[in-house]
């Protein structure tokens, strides 16, 4: 962090008199959708200067109480007390007036507007009656620098931004109302690990200026990294509400799934036999990423590390045939292909599971059945009525929770689309599985189904490539770890590398085989 | 970012120079095209052995942007918001026939005549504003059936031409200064507002908003429906505008003037060809002013050249599909290439840092794989 020196930019932050005193205070929330409870009776207390947790299992009601913290949604029963006072907010700007800002998991930014003009979007300073540009580009710029933030232009358009730096937008709009209160939904959820670290100092920052933040993320280790005090709730109900120094991380999945999860990351199946070679690149390159090399077996797990950018996406997309490669070789159970289309390499036995589900792995729209029938509709049509038949079976087996096959996949939980995701591609019955992000956003339960189901895949011999952002799940998973960098695969590493290891690998200050990978 | 990993300096450097030249883009191309129609178009009529750039031709152009300009800047409005109006052309109908109708030939009666027309433009646009924003019906849909109550009113109403414009407003339709009609002054006038409008009034901002993204505007604070409300108001009442100076050109309302010019889906094609988003959130008044222009051109040419006149809708057809192609290519330009095609670091691609594969979940509806920042 350029350490510019952090002053308090109002008299909210009650620093002095602090450490005890609740800034906000929820009791008993309520909340019930279309009959069925979703919150029963969850509340909490946020002291100022506090990151406090809040773990569940998708499903388990953080979402909704934040929502009704914010306003977003009606609570059914229960108070909520800011600063001394009830409140009871029917908008999230009403609650953002208030001191109660909130930075939803969803980016709610303006691709097109600018950094200034998303920060003020809705609340725009005017001088004599006319947007005021210059101060709006002015106070963001101030905003920035109080975060120590450099290298985001305040005139840029969002667009223009990294992933990383329109979630620093976003908690920049929140600071923006002199909140006392923040909170931050999965607000990691589509940053890579060295993203997380500068969200941290940003996170650890408002802290100590005295804002007490709310802090909700699958990511355990997060939590473990930043909160003072960690809630946990389980199917809408709270299960403990204490200082995180109390909990280690078994006790706490423990907590959240009410079962032990002692083996997190399954280990490799019985019978588990490594094959073939069934994809090699030689060289392989396009514009994107340049001389991969890889070899990947029947029954592997191979892990691709590699900061966000760095190519790893780009890689798949190539071996799908989405920008096919341009140079060296791509063999397929030992035979030279050239994959030109997305068409070809689901025929050739690939399957691609995209990094963003909603908009590229999904009709959200549409139905279970029709997401999950959509590939083998398309490309291999004669199967379509028996993988219809299968279909109730596949996907009770993944146990996806759904209303049934006709209920639109929009409705279902991050961790239900995966599966509807997933069915859709197992239903090709793939030879090669290339899967990007796997478990973004996406909750431990849902995580732990689908390493088991990559396990088990592995056993049927079936090749898997799996791109992670999240360490422990590329360490946990896999066989055999390429680290990009900067569109190359920089290193090969064994499985069980340690984080350090890969880290300096995808940072490019890892040297391998006498070539320096910058 | 330069507070992060040693991996990120570079990224520093593309993020201003991309985002100037992203702000460049949209009006720059329209402007480009324009000079490029402008330079094929002299040619063409230099080779009939006819002068371009004659007062007489350059007064042609500008007299046939000023109509489609009015109705294409507030279908501007509409579209940044995310909607549509197809019921301009009967507006402008109307208009022509209410004023000729209240003007009678009796210039005293010109300011009621005009504010009365103003008056009923707003109101339709305000029943086209609401069905959209509180039926929630498609703008398409909506503004699709108002327009057939109009045609319906005035199908009963009017067997043909009505009333009869004062001499005195005809002159508006008719006068110039040097080579640069009334018209056209007015029209740009109104073009210069409405781009103030945009950028320094908060509904203008809004516009942007609720188009780009409803939820988030909403989320924001915004009241979604008053953008869109002043949207479809503006609108009409520019379409009004529109048959107004046709009623002063032809000296008499009529209502087949509107449906005629095919005001309608021209506006809709001229803000399109002005780089706006169809699907709202991004555009210009500036770029749609372009994008009338190349009409106008091309038009004018197509007239000198005596070209037969259904070719003429071929032209535009054309004109219109290889406009929003190019668009589009350059929408769904991917990342901009790490590598050359010999394997060589691409030092002016550089990093791709900036905008990872992740930025398309960010939100923009599109996805990753095609990304357009560096477009």
């Amino acid at each position: 962090m350029s350490a510019a020196p952090v002053d308090p930019i109002d008299a909210t932050a009650a620093r002095g008199d602090a450490i005890a005193e609740p800034v906000l205070v929820a009791e008993g929330l309520e909340k019930s959708f279309f009959g069925v409870s979703v919150l029963h009776g969850v509340g909490l207390t946020l002291r100022s200067g506090e990151v406090h947790g809040l773990v569940g299992e998708n499903g388990a009601g953080k979402s909704t109480f934040m929502k009704i913290l914010a306003g977003v949604y009606e609570r059914d029963a229960g108070t909520i007390t800011l600063g001394g006072t009830q409140v009871d907010f029917s908008h999230p700007v009403q609650a953002a007036q208030a001191g109660l800002a909130t930075v939803f998991q969803e980016f709610n930014l303006l691709p097109d507007r600018t950094v200034a003009q998303n920060v003020f979007l809705g609340r725009e300073p005017r001088k004599r009656g006319l947007v005021d540009r210059t101060a709006m580009v002015r106070e963001t710029r101030a905003l920035l620098d109080e975060l120590g933030i450099e290298g985001v232009d305040a005139d840029a358009p969002v667009r223009t931004l990294t992933v990383a730096e329109q979630q620093i937008v976003e908690i920049v709009k929140a600071l923006s109302v002199d909140a006392r209160v923040i909170q931050m939904d999965e607000p990691t959820a589509a940053l890579a690990d060295h993203e997380v670290e500068l969200l941290y100092a940003i996170v650890r920052r408002l802290a100590a200026r005295g804002v007490a933040i709310l802090y909700v993320s699958h990511r355990l280790k997060e939590i473990f990294d930043l909160c003072d005090t960690i809630t946990v709730l389980k199917d809408g109900a709270l299960v403990s509400s204490g200082p995180a120094s109390e909990l280690d991380t078994d006790e706490l999945v423990r907590r959240m799934v009410g079962r032990p999860i002692s083996a997190y990351f399954p280990e490799v199946e019985e019978g588990t036999v490594l094959g073939e070679p069934r994809l090699e690149l030689r060289g392989a390159g396009n514009g994107y990423v340049d001389d991969v090399d890889l070899e990947l077996r029947a029954g592997e797990i191979v892990g691709v590390a590699g900061l966000q950018g760095s190519g790893r996406t780009e890689l798949v997309e190539a071996l799908f045939g989405i920008a096919p490669f341009t140079r060296g070789e791509m063999l397929l159970d030992g035979q030279s292909v050239r994959m030109t289309s997305p068409r070809q390499a689901v025929q050739a036995g690939l399957a691609l599971i995209t990094e963003d589900r909603k908009s590229q792995g999904l009709a959200l729209n549409q139905s279970v059945a029709d997401n999950a029938l959509l590939v083998i509709r398309s490309v291999f049509s004669r199967r379509t009525g028996a993988v219809h038949r299968e279909l109730p079976g596949v996907l009770s087996s993944l146990e996806v929770a759904s209303r049934g096959v006709d209920q639109e996949v929009q409705y279902l939980s991050g961790g239900n689309q995966q599966k509807v995701v997933l069915a859709k591609w197992l239903a090709t019955k793939p030879r090669v599985v290339l899967l990007d992000e796997p478990t973004r956003g996406i909750d431990v339960g849902a995580k732990v189904a689908v390493y088991h189901l990559m396990r088990r895949l592995a056993k049927e011999g079936v090749a898997i490539l799996m791109i992670s952002s999240e360490l422990p799940e590329v360490i946990g998973m896999s066989d055999r770890i390429v680290v990009m960098h900067d569109g190359r695969a920089s290193a090969e590493l064994p499985a069980r590398s340690d984080e350090a290891t890969i880290l300096s690998a995808a940072t490019g200050t890892l040297r391998i085989g006498g070539e320096e990978a910058r | 970012m330069s507070t992060t990993a040693p991996a990120t300096p570079p990224a520093s450097t593309p993020t201003p120079r991309r985002s100037r030249r992203r702000r460049l883009d949209a009006s720059l191309i329209v402007g480009i095209a324009l000079v490029g129609v402008i330079i094929i178009g002299a040619v063409l009529v230099a080779s009939v052995g006819r002068n371009f750039f004659s007062a007489g031709n350059i007064r042609d152009i500008l007299t046939g942007m000023s109509v489609l300009g009015f109705v294409a800047i507030g279908q501007t409005l509409v579209i940044l918001c995310a909607s549509l109006d197809l019921s301009v052309p009967y507006v402008v109908s109307l208009s022509s026939l209410i004023a000729a109708d209240l003007m009678a030939g009796n210039p005293a009666n010109i300011p009621v005549a005009v504010l009365v027309v103003l008056v009923v433009a707003a109101l339709i646009g305000l029943a086209n504003g609401l069905i959209v924003t509180k039926l929630r019906v498609n703008g398409f849909i909506a503004t699709l059936g108002t327009g057939l109550i109009i045609k319906g009113y005035l199908d009963t109403n009017y067997k043909g031409t009505s009333g009869e414009v004062p001499w005195e407003f005809q002159l508006i339709g008719a006068t110039g200064i040097g080579p640069v009609p009334v018209s056209t002054l007015i029209m740009l006038a109104i073009a210069v507002a409405g781009a103030f409008f945009l950028a320094r009034t908060r509904t203008g901002s809004h516009m942007f908003a609720v188009g780009g993204n409803e939820q988030v505007a909403r989320l924001s604070g915004i009241r979604t429906a008053r953008p869109v409300l002043v949207a479809h108001m503006l609108c009409s009442i520019t379409a009004a505008l529109a048959g107004l100076l046709l009623a002063s050109r032809l000296g008499v309302g009529s209502p087949t003037v509107g449906t005629q010019g095919g005001y309608a889906l021209l506006s809709i094609a001229a803000v399109v060809l002005g780089g706006t988003l169809l699907l709202g959130g991004r555009g210009s008044i500036w770029g749609t002013i372009g994008g009338v222009a190349i009409f106008a051109v091309v038009d004018n040419v197509m007239s000198v050249m005596q070209v037969n006149p259904f070719l003429k809708d071929v032209v535009r057809g054309v004109v219109i599909v290889a406009a929003v192609a190019v668009y589009t290519a350059r929408i769904t330009e991917r990342r901009r290439p790490r590598f050359t095609s010999t394997g060589e670091t691409d030092a002016a691609g550089g990093g791709i840092t900036g905008g990872g594969p992740g930025a398309g979940s960010a939100g923009q509806g599109t996805p990753a794989v095609v990304q357009e920042e560096q477009a």
